[in-house]
């Protein structure tokens, strides 16, 4: 592991650690290039991982103060927490599933194929399926996708029976325990999944990929990496000619650190990466940095959401085995004969009684809750997840008052779902329930969004300076060595959960970064 | 080891202050074979016994598990003694919440029957009062042992060796699907 000085601007600096950063740092790292990777959170590990939903949750998730405006429900349900990741070394990819999808190809032309949608503010892509595949291919390979490379998909669970049985008697030919980013079998140092069914708890078994484990250590062995756990960055500072040239950052103490950097990578996920680029406004960039569109924050997308549970005569024991190895896919095609644009994927899911609890129906109560609760063994579980629409009022801003320790202003996150989100939705319960209902459901359960887990779009890539943040490799419109390295990046959100895209890019990005140093273009 | 957590931590023995005592219900087979005998004390730092007893009712009332033993309720009291502990205003808003519902009782809410119980506890949803039981009650109420067994939630497996050989594939009254769609075990 390097030792990299404070003064050291020979340095790439790379903000986060999770999917976009943990990878990026890696393959910068692969082709010598020197990185100073600043996470906020602690480092754990599978050791110190726990089997409880609460406990972990302390453990991994970002609890810093944010806020929430406009009118989708998790405003309501849960006013302090906009989102549900994490702040730990190796990010959001300790708690995430392992769903890993690829878009499809007209999701990367939306404006093109949907046409244009009151109040949406749709864009195609900078870059197409095409540019994007050997990326996939390699990000799949690195991953260890089941369904690629030669690697079985995972053997289906209780919660899989149920889904299977259902999708089958509608008539839905594609249903299967997915493309998991999780060991089938040992591979590439890794043991095989072990169904503890705390796949979001963090992977005690080290089955699931994670930056933590993976991409991180790999990068270390080059010699190449100075990874700083506990390293909140405030601010990211420029120079007379406006490049960037340095971070600030405090520690573990509260103490205040500036990292000089030949180039800075933001990849704080899709909130903190937008409040960040807005709370280093200065004199020169007024309304925040990398912000001459003015779209830096907007756009926010968390895709369409929601979940159906069900419960039968007999049990079914969801909690055992992989979270999310079941998918039926059928519906993420584009067809407006269904009343939206956009599809949606539909996903085997479980939560613990814990919270199952907190989660079924936000502030309910009573015998109608209680009756849930009580069928809780007999219960199956399905996730939605589908494209949302961009709109430029759907914002993280800066909160006019509130701070946090360290002074700065705390994001709000604002949110409004588009009628076509609503339609989606409905269509999406309807269809869960009606899976259920084909194998005997005594009753189904139209469960809310969670806080958004899936964060997207708030400095969305665009092939013109004025309609977006940053070009086709992430890289800021306004800044040339200064880049946008995570989900922040999407121009639209697509139907299919982000994650292998992210990293996708990040290998991409990497790629052209490592040229770009070299040609001593940044 | 899960019993000695359970005398510890739920199941805490007398030693001065007020206590609420119950008894396991026979029904209560699961919780029983965690519990160290069939009775349990709760002693409160902060509340008196009959606030406890009266917020441990309330709580039946709020989320109304039939068969759910009186013992995991005391674990939403124990909760909420230890925040009324902590901060006084946590205290007055549930001394101030009982003393409303037995004041719309004409002097005694215990002493009501269940229905009439219930009607003044609905009349309280969304209060101040009404929420910190309720938001207490979603975490304390389900996130324990007792809960876990009650329920038929496994909780942790890692110490088990998760679920490979135990069931996770265990479903027999739906056909199996193929194996093209769910691979064997390796
Ligand atoms: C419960 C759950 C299940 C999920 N399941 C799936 C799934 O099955 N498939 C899928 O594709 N996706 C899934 N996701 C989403 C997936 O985790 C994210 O898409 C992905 O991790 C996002 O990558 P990222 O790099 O944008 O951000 P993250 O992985 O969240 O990483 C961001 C990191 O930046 C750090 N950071 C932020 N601000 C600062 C700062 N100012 N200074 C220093 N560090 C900072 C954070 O602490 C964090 O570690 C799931 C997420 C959750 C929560
Ligand atoms: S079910 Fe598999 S992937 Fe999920 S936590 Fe367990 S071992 Fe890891």
């Amino acid at each position: 592991m390097a030792n990299y000085k404070m003064n050291d601007n020979d340095v790439v600096v790379i903000i986060g650690s999770g999917a976009g950063g943990g990878t990026l740092a890696n393959e910068l790292c692969q082709q010598g290039v020197g990185v100073v990777l600043l996470e906020a959170g602690k480092r754990q590990s599978t050791k110190s991982f726990v089997n409880n939903e609460w406990e972990s949750f302390g453990q991994l998730a970002w609890l810093e103060p944010r806020t929430t405006s406009g009118s989708w429900r998790v405003a309501k349900d849960f006013s302090g927490l906009p989102a549900w990741i994490c702040k730990t070394v190796g990010g959001s990819t300790v708690h995430w599933a392992g769903a890993s999808l690829r878009l499809q190809e007209h999701e990367f032309h939306t404006k093109t194929e949907y046409g244009d949608i009151d109040g949406a503010n749709l864009l195609d892509w900078p870059i197409s399926l095409k540019d994007l595949e050997p990326y996939y291919a390699r990000a799949e390979d690195k991953m260890g996708v089941t369904r690629t490379n030669d690697i079985p998909g995972l053997p289906g669970n209780n919660n899989f029976k149920v889904m299977y049985a259902g999708a089958t008697k509608l008539g839905y030919k594609h249903c299967h325990t997915g493309r998991m980013a999780i060991n089938s079998r040992p591979r590439d140092g890794r043991a095989s999944c072990l169904q503890l069914g705390f796949c979001f708890q963090g992977c005690k078994t080290g089955a699931k990929w994670s930056t933590l484990y993976t991409e991180i250590p790999e990068a270390e062995a080059t010699g190449k990496l100075d990874l700083r756990p506990e390293s909140y960055v405030l601010q990211i500072q420029h120079d007379k000619s406006g490049k960037v040239n340095g971070v600030l950052y405090a520690d573990a103490n509260g103490e205040q650190h500036l990292q000089k950097a030949r180039a800075v990578c933001v990849a704080g996920n899709s909130i903190e990466t937008p409040r960040l680029l807005l709370n280093s406004a200065s004199s020169m960039y007024a309304d925040g940095m990398a912000n001459s569109s003015g779209q830096v924050g907007q756009n926010y997308m968390r895709h369409m959401t929601g979940s159906v549970y069900a419960t039968f005569d007999k049990p079914v024991s969801m909690w055992r085995g992989t979270t999310m190895a079941g998918i039926i896919s059928d519906e993420s095609v584009h067809d407006t004969k269904r009343g939206f644009a956009g599809g949606y994927e539909m996903e085997t899911v479980s939560l613990g009684l814990p919270f199952m609890a907190a989660f079924l129906d936000p502030g309910a109560w009573g015998s109608k809750f209680t009756e849930a609760m009580d069928n809780y063994r007999n219960m199956a579980g399905m996730w939605l997840v589908g494209e949302d629409l961009p709109q430029e009022s759907n914002a993280v801003t800066l909160h006019s008052e509130q701070k946090d320790q360290h002074g700065m202003p705390v994001p709000d996150v604002h949110f409004d779902d588009h009628p076509n989100d609503i339609a989606m939705r409905e269509h999406a319960y309807q269809q869960g329930s009606a899976v259920y209902d084909a194998v005997g459901a005594n009753k189904t359960y139209r469960v809310p969004p969670y806080p958004s887990t899936h964060n997207l779009g708030t400095c969305r890539m665009s092939k013109y300076a004025k309609d977006g943040v940053c070009n086709k490799y992430g890289q800021t419109h306004d800044i040339k060595n200064l880049f946008i390295s995570d989900g922040s990046q999407f121009t639209t959100s697509a139907a299919e959960n982000p994650t292998l895209t992210i990293v996708s890019l990040a290998i991409r990005q990497a790629e052209y970064i490592a040229k770009q140093l070299s040609s001593k273009a940044i | 080891m899960l019993e000695n957590k359970l005398t510890r931590r739920d199941f805490i023995k007398s030693s001065g202050g007020a206590v609420i005592i119950g008894t396991l219900a026979t029904s209560s087979v699961a919780i029983s074979m965690l519990a160290p005998s069939n009775t349990w004390a709760l002693e409160l730092s902060k509340l008196d016994e009959n606030t406890g007893k009266m917020i441990l009712h309330v709580t039946r009332h709020i989320f109304p598990h039939k068969t759910l033993d009186d013992a995991v309720y005391a674990l939403v009291v124990k909760d909420l003694d230890a925040a009324a502990s902590a901060d006084e205003s946590v205290y007055k808003l549930l001394q101030n919440g009982i003393t409303e519902l037995n004041n719309s009782a004409g002097g005694d809410w215990m002493v009501l029957d269940t229905n009439k119980q219930f009607s003044l506890v609905e009349a309280m949803a969304g209060s101040d009062f009404f929420e910190k039981i309720r938001s207490t009650s979603i975490v304390s109420l389900y996130n324990n042992d007792m809960a876990w067994a009650h329920f038929g939630y496994e909780g942790p497996a890692w110490s088990k060796g998760g679920y490979i050989n135990r069931g996770f594939q265990d479903l027999d009254w739906l056909p199996e699907p193929p194996d093209a769609a769910s691979p064997l075990k390796a």
